[in-house]
């Protein structure tokens, strides 16, 4: 039965525009002295570091190093957080900025291309055509194989949608912060979350309805009235 | 109105999210009732979007947060 839920409604977490009152009064405090509430303050969002810098670098080891020098950079320059923007929003976008100025330096020293590809936002996407679908429970995740076959996925994607789509749908950040975040208008995060949606279907669909098939059935045949697909 | 397969993939995005313009979203759902490739699309899309998000599939390194700690700790002496 095809489910009528909508995905992540309520997953719009930190919507208000400026900073949370109690990332406000910790930062009034760090600044006033009490320099090590700034533990507490980054706290909340060492995973949304990680992970937009990860969105970015594709690497582990880079991308740990890039959260590192984010909240150090983030430490230094308090001072010049205007309060405009949600704290988490100005702290993701330093560790894109970091991410972006490694892979950089390093694409300059492969001699490859910086820039995406402009045409990849005018190609047209086709998702992966079936004649039905049978929901895989997230139980599956269990299996190492499953999740790496989703993460190799989200790697496989080019850069501009990989971000779009680690910051959307893995951090849940709003359309709205995606945007401030990444520094583009909302359209063009709809547009392009659009494509990166279709490419993971595209590239997951049939191997999770054919590969997995038998040994999912196999580990959760008490769960399914029937065969799976 | 009436859409063909192409322009509701064009709306499965938002339609996931939510923020189809009700007129548009009846014509929406008025197709999926009927397209079985339409439905199997938005359904194996929402899934996979679903087991992504899970915090099982992008865990952080074993130790992430400790380093994080220490290193900005040795900041924060200087």
């Amino acid at each position: 039965m095809r489910s009528t839920l909508m995905f992540k409604q309520s997953s719009v977490a930190a919507i208000e525009a400026k900073p949370s009152s109690r990332d406000g009064e910790l930062i009034a405090r760090v600044l006033g002295g009490e320099r090590q509430l700034f533990h507490e303050l980054v706290q909340p969002y060492e995973r949304s570091i990680y992970f937009a810098a990860y969105s970015v670098l594709e690497n582990e080891h880079d991308a740990e190093d890039v959260a590192q020098e984010t909240v150090l950079k983030a430490l230094k320059n308090l001072g010049s957080f205007r309060g405009d923007a949600k704290f988490s929003t100005w702290l993701v976008s330093i560790a894109i900025n970091e991410a972006r100025a490694r892979l950089r330096h390093a694409r300059v020293l492969k001699f490859e291309s910086v820039d995406a590809d402009p045409q990849d936002e005018e190609r047209e996407f086709v998702p992966a055509v079936l004649r039905d679908w049978r929901e895989v429970p997230s139980e599956a995740l269990e299996r190492k194989e499953i999740r790496e076959l989703l993460r190799s996925a989200v790697a496989s994607l080019p850069e501009m949608y990989r971000e779009v789509l680690i910051l959307r749908d893995v951090q849940e950040f709003s359309i709205a912060d995606t945007a401030v975040t990444l520094g583009v208008n909302e359209g063009v995060v709809k547009t392009r979350l659009l494509r990166a949606r279709l490419m993971m279907q595209k590239i997951l669909a049939p191997k999770l309805k054919t590969k997995h098939a038998g040994s999912l059935f196999g580990l959760f045949k008490g769960k399914a009235s029937g065969s799976w697909f | 109105m009436v859409l063909d397969c192409k322009h509701v993939w064009e709306q499965i995005s938002d339609y996931i999210d939510g923020t189809v313009p009700q007129e548009l979203r009846e014509v929406v759902e008025t197709h999926l009732a009927h397209c079985r490739h339409c439905a199997a699309v938005l359904d194996s899309t929402r899934n996979i979007l679903v087991l992504v998000a899970d915090e099982r599939t992008f865990e952080l390194p074993v130790g992430y947060s400790e380093r994080l700690h220490a290193r900005l700790q040795v900041e924060l002496e200087k």
